[in-house]
């Protein structure tokens, strides 16, 4: 328990350094710094504050890119599904427990040895640490970044504009190594939202390629696609059947 | 109130509330194999997305910014090499920047 502890305190300390990067791409993108605060403490989620300060930046449709953030959102209502019974948390304190539902927290309540009081101990502990320094440490880096941007000046002369690319695929990089359908998917997503973009409004492009996960998690998967869907995205998740690049749909928008 | 605020707030409180509605619904909901699936590769197909038009996209076309581009690399380089986060923002910042400085791209 103590080592679950101790891990989630390293890891959030870590990672929360990166809501500097958010300030500032958020300043940069023309979010003003109450507006990545609020992001940062209420949304608490990077890709999709990333998601929406690049629909900002983009001058695009508001709606798409809300939209897409609040899809980019919607794994963390996942991960809370399999969190659920694991940690077990009732009436209030799931409320405050809801916040602290991010990769990270879910990675290292996962991570700890499973069964019986012990193991419901730990993954509380692991959980409970990851939120609290990632939370306190990704607040403050915003306010930083935010504050520190405003006064940089043109953000492209500092490389601000490739931040968030480059944040995005250091996200990525795990479920990439993960196994040939992660990155079959990948592919077919950017490739999706790249032909998409010339059609539609900025940020709906990013929605459509949900549609290369639909088609690989729908076409029919035998043995390996059932036995490693429990598993959370990881190192040793097992590799799926490769057959994502075939469902991409590229219907334009208009 | 600015679009942009409406923008913000309502994402701020629609990803806390599937944050909180997760870990409220039953576990079996999700029981299907395939639902499951989904799950786990929708956040792939976004991020993938995200990147490619970031870096390439410019509004509703596409461009090429070669101190972006090498950006995306040096990124690429340093998670080959194992670099942490802030590592890996670093050296795709630093690379963009410094083109950008030289006149190179």
């Amino acid at each position: 328990m103590k080592q679950a502890a101790r891990d989630g305190i390293a890891l959030g300390l870590a990672v929360g350094t990166s809501g500097l990067a958010f300030g500032a791409a958020a300043v940069a993108s023309g979010l003003s710094v109450a507006q990545a605060c609020v992001l940062s403490l209420v949304a608490y989620t990077g890709a999709s504050q990333f998601a929406l300060a690049a629909a900002v930046a983009g001058g695009g449709n508001l709606i798409a890119g809300t939209a897409s953030a609040i899809l980019l959102g919607s794994r963390n209502g996942l991960y809370g599904l399999r969190l659920a019974g694991l940690l077990d948390f009732r009436g209030r304190f799931r409320l405050l427990a809801a916040l602290g539902v991010t990769d990270e927290s879910t990675a290292v309540a996962l991570a700890q040895p499973a069964g019986g009081r012990p193991g419901r101990a730990a993954a509380r502990a692991g959980f409970l640490a990851t939120f609290g320094s990632l939370y306190l440490t990704w607040n403050a880096g915003t306010l930083a970044g935010a504050l520190g941007a405003g006064r940089l000046g043109s953000p492209n002369t500092f490389g601000l504009d490739v931040v968030g690319p480059a944040a995005f695929l250091a996200l990525l990089w795990p479920r990439l190594r993960a196994g040939r359908t992660e990155r079959a998917v990948a592919l077919a997503g950017a490739v999706i939202a790249l032909a998409a973009t010339p059609f539609c409004p900025p940020g709906l492009p990013v929605v459509l390629a949900a549609g290369a996960a639909l088609g690989a998690a729908l076409l029919p998967s035998g043995a390996a696609g059932t036995a490693d869907a429990a598993q959370a995205p990881g190192p040793d998740r097992p590799a799926g059947p490769d057959r994502a690049a075939q469902t991409a749909d590229e219907r334009p928008c208009r | 109130m600015s679009g942009t605020w409406i923008a913000v707030l309502v994402t701020a409180v629609c990803c806390y509330a599937l944050k909180l509605a997760g870990l409220t619904v039953p576990p079996q909901w999700l029981a299907h194999p395939r639902a499951q699936r989904f799950a786990t590769l929708v956040p792939v197909a976004l991020l993938a997305a995200l990147i490619a038009v970031q870096t390439v996209g410019r509004g509703e076309s596409l461009a090429i910014d070669p101190a972006r581009l090498a950006g995306l690399g040096a990124a690429a380089a340093a998670l080959l090499l194992r670099a942490p986060f802030l590592v890996v923002i670093l050296a795709a910042a630093g690379t963009a920047a410094s083109l950008r400085a030289l006149g190179v791209a």
